[in-house]
């Protein structure tokens, strides 16, 4: 048995959270094998290696679908699910406000129609500017369409460095509206072959996985995941409000402009490869807090953690129900995440009443 | 030292404070007093560098304006009127925010000892939402402190500014703060306080700022300023100081006796929550 360790001082969660970390470390390692041992083919990990073990070689045909088809899905599914995590836990501290999730509020709107934009009117652009882009065209306009998104909500709901529930909520439907409106002229532009990529950009999955679209939305997510935690100290202080965190030496309008743009980064490149996945970004930020607290020092990396391996979950449940078909992976994450949701906006009315 | 000079604020282009002088020395209690809407709030946010103002404002030398915010947390922590928190935060997680703020970051005790000034002993591991309002108001406080605990640093004093502290505080506890800010001045270091209540403004201040209508009326000692010339031309209507009621009951916070310490073991039913969720229960 491990003994669980005793916090340090009453009201210290910091070594809870340390132990959460360790835990979903762990978490995250068995359901990565579990995904990776787990498909429509049939071939398993454990059959691989025994082949291996006993000298001889694996068929060339179970070595593609789990070096060019599994590992890449779940490569991407822990990737995306990490950065949607940790992009609903940065604005949540941004706004203050445990209801604010990117997919909900229109940043991941926003980043669609970057993204459609990009597919649509890409032909558009100077030819040598177009073969610079390449394939990171599509992502990059989901991260300028998210960015936009995100600093017109600030602008519309944060009001002295407060957030109402309601406005933010209702600029979040707003702007979500404009964006799918603007998205659907973008659509009946589009000819044939555009609507093909659309078709195949807008499936929304984990299904369309491989090397180089992970390659594409790396650099963008990469970096916020690991600098992430730099903001901690300023989402603390913002916990108490702006004023009170620029009297605790904070530099209020760096750590906002820093956070909105990291948020952008990563929910537009999740956006750009995996679709619009909602409730990632409001469960997993909840459910660390209630568990270990809303330190964000603590909070942004967990959320790292649980957000990969809900997601990879996710990815599994979607390939299992209507198998040998695949749900989207946004239902699956609706139908567990929507209930969470309505839970803290019946619970903690009392705190969102600001 | 804090010295501020021709200090106006504007909101769109009415200015809700004009040409405010005040000066405050470290070792002192200096009070902000006035009516609604006086500007006594909006002084103070000047003071702190939280909304830009013409003027000067120079607390130790800096020049509040430019400073950048951390150096001017290592020297003075402010206490809002009120402060809603968004997360499930624990009494003792909203004292350590303050304390790694300042310069005492490292000396984990301090937690402790911060609620203990404010009669929190053991409230540590309570959750911040379950707490009265004026338990969050002094849970704020002990934040505060913990940022500037030692009032005096190689660099000089260090400052509380402090609006409406004894807000929404019954009278012991309302004395309990203010000797605390009593003692955080005579250790060396400076207070100024937004305050609405004369008799505790009398009591503990040394100089006392008198604002009406976006101006500073006068300063000085609360004899001079808690006068019935200056407060009743200040709030609009008749304020007689020094003179008891014929009839009517009073209590005064004058005559009250030692305000309940806020370090010794506090009394039944205050502070005393449920016992922490994990570990053995500190025997209070």
């Amino acid at each position: 048995m491990v003994a669980l360790p005793i916090p340090a001082a009453p009201g210290d969660r910091a070594a809870r959270a340390r132990l959460a970390f360790g835990l979903l470390w762990l978490g995250l390692g068995l359901i990565a094998a579990l995904s990776l041992g787990t498909g429509a083919s049939g071939v398993s990990v454990t059959g691989l290696a025994a082949t291996w073990l006993g000298g001889g070689t694996a068929s060339a045909r179970d070595l593609t679908v789990l070096l060019d088809i599994r590992l890449p899905r779940l490569a991407m599914g822990a990737m995306v699910g990490a950065a949607l995590a940790v992009s609903g836990a940065l604005m949540q501290g941004l706004f203050r406000n445990p209801l604010a999730d990117p997919g909900l509020v229109g940043v991941g709107a926003g980043a669609g129609l970057g993204a459609v934009a990009a597919i649509v009117l890409g032909g558009l652009l100077p030819a040598g500017l177009a073969a610079a882009a390449g394939p990171h065209l599509v992502p990059v306009a989901a991260v300028l369409g998210g960015w936009g998104a995100t600093l017109l909500l600030h602008r519309v709901a944060a009001r002295q460095g407060r957030t109402s529930v309601a406005t933010m909520l209702l600029a979040g439907i707003a702007l979500g509206a404009l964006a799918g409106a603007a998205t659907g002229i973008l659509i009946y532009l589009a000819d044939d072959r555009q609507l093909r990529d659309l078709t195949f950009w807008g499936m929304g999955s984990l299904g369309g996985a491989s090397w180089p679209k992970l390659a594409v939305a790396a650099p963008l997510i990469l970096p916020v995941l690991a600098l992430s935690p730099l903001l901690a100290r300023g989402l603390n202080g913002f916990a108490l409000g702006e004023a009170a965190a620029l009297h605790t030496g904070i530099d209020v309008e760096r750590i906002k402009r820093l956070t909105i743009l990291s948020v952008a980064a990563s929910t537009g490149a999740a956006v750009a490869v995996a679709g619009g996945i909602g409730f990632i970004g409001i469960v997993v930020p909840h459910l660390l807090r209630l568990a270990t607290g809303p330190d964000h020092r603590f909070l942004l990396p967990n959320a790292a953690l649980l957000g990969a391996l809900l997601l990879v979950g996710a990815d599994i449940v979607a390939r299992f129900v209507v198998a040998p078909a695949e749900l989207p992976i946004g239902i699956v994450t609706a139908v567990f995440g929507a209930p969470v949701f309505l839970v803290i906006l019946l619970r903690s009315r009392g705190i969102l009443d600001l | 030292m804090l010295e501020a000079s021709r200090v106006t604020v504007r909101l769109g282009a009415r200015p809700v404070l004009r040409d405010a002088d005040l000066r405050a020395r470290p070792g002192t209690v200096t009070a902000i007093i006035g009516p609604n809407g006086s500007g006594k709030t909006t002084l103070l946010r000047a003071l702190t560098g939280e909304i830009a103002c013409e003027g000067r404002i120079a607390l130790n030398g800096i020049d509040v304006a430019t400073a950048r915010p951390a150096r001017l947390a290592a020297i003075r922590a402010v206490l809002p009127q009120a402060t809603p928190l968004a997360f499930p935060f624990l009494a003792a997680e909203v004292v350590r925010l303050g304390l790694r703020s300042g310069l005492s970051a490292g000396d984990h005790a301090l937690v402790d000892e911060a609620l203990s000034a404010v009669g929190l002993h053991g409230a540590a591991a309570r959750p911040y939402q379950d707490l009265s309002g004026g338990e969050r108001q002094r849970v704020q406080l002990a934040r505060v402190l913990a940022q500037v605990w030692h009032a005096t640093g190689p660099d000089g004093p260090r400052w509380l500014f402090l609006d409406e502290p004894v807000a929404g505080l019954d009278i012991a506890h309302q004395l309990m703060v203010m000797d605390l800010a009593r003692a955080y001045a005579d250790a060396g270091g400076g207070v100024v306080a937004v305050m609405h209540d004369l008799n505790l403004t009398a009591m503990f201040a040394d100089r006392v700022a008198l604002l009406a209508g976006g101006r500073v009326l006068g300063t000085g000692a609360p004899g001079a300023i808690i006068a019935d010339r200056p407060l009743s031309e200040a709030y609009g209507c008749t304020l007689r100081a020094n003179v008891p009621p014929a009839r009517s009951a009073y209590v005064l916070p004058q005559a009250c006796g030692p305000a309940p310490r806020g370090r010794t073991r506090p009394r039944s039913g205050d502070a005393l929550g449920p016992p922490p969720a994990d570990g053995p229960h500190e025997p209070l």
